[in-house]
C-alpha cells in the first residue's frame, strides 16, 4: 500500500483485519514453556484460552508475560457465552479487558455459541438456532463486548452435533450478517467446518465458498475424533487431541489457494504432545502458506 | 436444553440423543477433568473410577457459576466429608482441601518478600505490637489427621510410612516464587500462624504458640522469612 492510499483511505473505527501475522501459530501450553523459551522457534503467534489466565498472579501470568515479549498473542475466549439468552457477564468482560490491557494481544476471538445459562457455566460451546431473534441478541452481545473490550472481536464458527428444527439462516449468512451489523471480524475454524459437514451432511467446500472470507482475521485447525452415532453414521468430535486430519488439510489448502495467506492456528488442548510434534504441525501450516496452498489441486 | 446437560435423568431435548450426548459428555468430562487436575492425591487415594464418579456427582450438585474454572471446586472437600461412599476414608476431605489450597496459592497475587534483616529495624520491645503481613498465597489447612504426610506419601513426594492417623497436622501452603510449597506445622506452630494470618499482633500470636512448651518461636520466625513468606511489618 502506498502512502497516499493510506492517507486517503477512510479510517475505519475498527481495523478491518486483526493484527495477527499471516503465519502459523499454535496453542500455548505451559508444559511447552521451557522448550519454547529455550528454542525460540519460528512461530508466528501463540494463542491462549483467556479463562486460564484469569488468576491474580503466579506462573501462568509470568509465562504469558514472557511470551508476550517475543511473540504476538491471540487471546481466545471460551466462556463469554455470546450466544446465550441472558445478558453478558460484566465481571467476565472486565476480566477479559484486564488481560487485553495487560498483554496487548494482537487479536481477541470468541465463539458463536453459549456456555452459561441461569447463572450456571456449562463448560462447553453449545449451539444456538439461527433465527431473527438469536441474530438480534448475538449482535447486541457482540456490540457490548466490543465496547467493553475496546477492540474488534473475531467470532468463530461453531461445531455442530445436534440439528435444530427451526433455522431461518444458513450459518455462513448468519455470521456475515453479524459482522455487517457489528463490524466484528470472523475466525474461520476449518476443522469445525469439516466436523459439522460430516455430522450434518453438507458439502464443506460449498460452505467455504459461501463464507465471507474477506472478514476472516484468523483460521483454526485442529484434530478431531471419529465416533459412531446410534444409526451407525459417522459422528466427528471436535476433540483437539491429535494431529490435523488429511481432510481438514485439504480444505485448508484449498482455502489458502483461493484466498491467500491467513493467520492460522493449530489448536491442541487435550492429550498434549511433546513440543516438537506441535511445532511440526505449525511447520506444515507454514508450508501451505508459503506455497499458496500448493497441493490443494492434487488433494 | 441447559437443564438436560447436567441431569442424566432428563431426556435429550433433541431427536438425536447420541449427538446431544456429545455435549453432555463435554460438560461433565470437562468438569471432572478440571477437578482431577486439582486433586491428584484424592484420585490416588480413591482410585480413578471412584474419583470420576464422585467428581461427576459433585459437579452435578455444585456446577460452576463462572467460566473461570480455576475458581471452581473449593466446596469439593466439604462435599466429600458428607459423601457416604467416602465415609471409610475420613481424611479425604482434608486432602481435597489441601489440594484446593495449592491451586489457590498457585494463582495468588505476587508480592515481594521482606528480608530477615527488616526485623533489625524494629525498636526493641516494639515487635510485640507489630503485625506480620504474609504472602498473599499463604493458606493454612488444619486437619485432625496427618494431612501433609498423607498428601506427600500419596503423590510420591515422600516414601510410604506407617502413618499414625491420630496425629494432627496443619498444612502451610504458599507460593512465594514459581513453586507451590507445603510444610507440615505442629499444633503450636499452627496456633501461632493462625493468629498471624487472622491479623493478630506478633506478641499475641507468640503467646498462642507458647501455650505448648515445645514451641520454638525464633525457629518459626526464621523459617517464615527464609521461605519468603513475610511481606510487611505493619504497625
Amino acid at each position: 500500500m502506498n502512502a497516499h492510499a493510506a492517507l486517503d483511505a477512510p479510517a475505519p473505527a475498527l481495523a478491518p483485519r486483526a493484527g495477527l501475522p499471516a503465519r502459523a501459530g499454535v496453542s500455548f501450553k505451559p508444559a511447552h514453556f521451557a522448550a519454547i523459551m529455550g528454542e525460540d522457534p519460528a512461530i508466528g503467534f501463540f494463542e491462549i484460552h483467556a479463562e486460564n489466565y484469569m488468576g491474580a498472579g503466579g506462573p501462568p501470568l509470568r509465562m504469558l508475560a514472557a511470551l508476550a515479549e517475543r511473540w504476538p498473542l491471540s487471546l481466545h475466549g471460551v466462556g463469554l457465552s455470546i450466544g446465550g439468552e441472558g445478558p453478558l457477564d460484566r465481571a467476565h468482560l472486565a476480566r477479559l479487558r484486564a488481560l487485553i490491557d495487560g498483554f496487548a494481544p494482537a487479536a481477541f476471538s470468541e465463539h458463536l455459541a453459549w456456555s452459561s445459562h441461569d447463572g450456571v457455566y456449562y463448560n462447553d460451546l453449545l449451539p444456538l438456532p439461527y433465527t431473527g431473534a438469536t441474530l438480534a441478541r448475538v449482535c447486541e452481545h457482540v456490540d457490548q463486548a466490543q465496547d467493553a473490550l475496546g477492540r474488534r472481536l473475531l467470532l468463530e464458527n461453531p461445531t455442530a452435533y445436534v440439528a435444530f428444527e427451526q433455522a431461518d439462516w444458513a450459518e455462513t449468512d448468519f455470521l456475515a450478517e453479524i459482522a455487517r451489523r457489528t463490524g466484528c471480524g470472523l475466525l474461520l475454524d476449518v476443522a469445525n467446518v469439516h466436523v459439522s459437514a460430516v455430522n450434518q451432511g453438507f458439502d464443506p467446500m460449498a460452505y467455504l465458498a459461501a463464507f465471507p472470507v474477506g472478514l476472516v482475521g484468523e483460521v483454526h485447525l485442529a484434530g478431531h475424533a471419529v465416533e459412531t452415532d446410534e444409526n451407525g453414521g459417522r459422528l466427528l468430535i471436535d476433540a483437539h487431541d491429535r494431529p490435523v486430519a488429511a481432510a481438514v488439510w485439504a480444505l485448508y489448502a484449498a482455502l489458502i489457494a483461493r484466498v491467500g495467506p491467513l493467520p492460522t492456528l493449530v489448536e491442541w488442548d487435550a492429550d498434549i504432545p511433546d513440543w516438537p510434534i506441535l511445532r511440526a504441525e505449525a511447520e506444515a501450516v507454514e508450508h501451505v502458506l508459503a506455497t499458496g496452498g500448493g497441493h490443494a489441486c492434487a488433494l | 436444553m441447559a437443564g438436560a446437560l447436567l441431569d442424566p435423568a432428563r431426556p435429550a431435548p433433541t431427536r438425536d440423543a447420541r449427538r446431544f450426548a456429545v455435549h453432555r459428555n463435554n460438560v461433565l468430562a470437562g468438569l471432572v477433568d478440571a477437578l482431577a487436575e486439582t486433586c491428584p492425591a484424592v484420585r490416588a487415594l480413591t482410585g480413578e473410577a471412584f474419583f470420576r464418579a464422585a467428581a461427576a456427582a459433585f459437579a452435578r450438585a455444585h456446577p460452576p457459576r463462572s467460566p473461570v474454572l480455576m475458581e471452581w471446586g473449593g466446596a469439593f472437600g466439604g462435599w466429600l466429608d458428607a459423601f457416604p461412599p467416602a465415609a471409610s476414608v475420613p481424611y479425604l476431605g482434608d486432602v481435597a482441601r489441601l489440594e484446593w489450597a495449592r491451586t489457590r496459592a498457585y494463582h495468588a497475587p505476587e508480592a515481594l518478600a521482606l528480608p530477615l534483616s527488616a526485623l533489625g529495624a524494629v525498636a526493641p520491645g516494639a515487635l510485640a505490637e507489630k503485625r506480620l503481613r504474609l504472602h498473599p498465597s499463604v493458606r493454612l489447612v488444619a486437619s485432625r489427621f496427618p494431612v501433609v504426610a498423607l498428601w506427600a506419601e500419596t503423590t510420591g513426594r515422600a516414601p510410604r510410612t506407617a502413618l499414625d492417623l491420630s496425629r494432627p497436622e496443619t498444612a502451610l501452603v504458599a507460593r512465594p516464587e514459581d513453586e507451590v510449597t507445603v510444610r507440615a506445622l505442629a499444633p503450636e506452630a499452627a496456633a501461632f500462624l493462625s493468629a498471624i494470618v487472622a491479623g493478630g499482633r506478633f506478641g499475641a500470636a507468640a503467646e498462642a504458640g507458647a501455650v505448648d512448651p515445645a514451641f520454638d518461636l525464633s525457629a518459626e520466625i526464621a523459617a517464615l522469612f527464609a521461605a519468603g513468606l513475610v511481606t510487611a511489618l505493619e504497625p
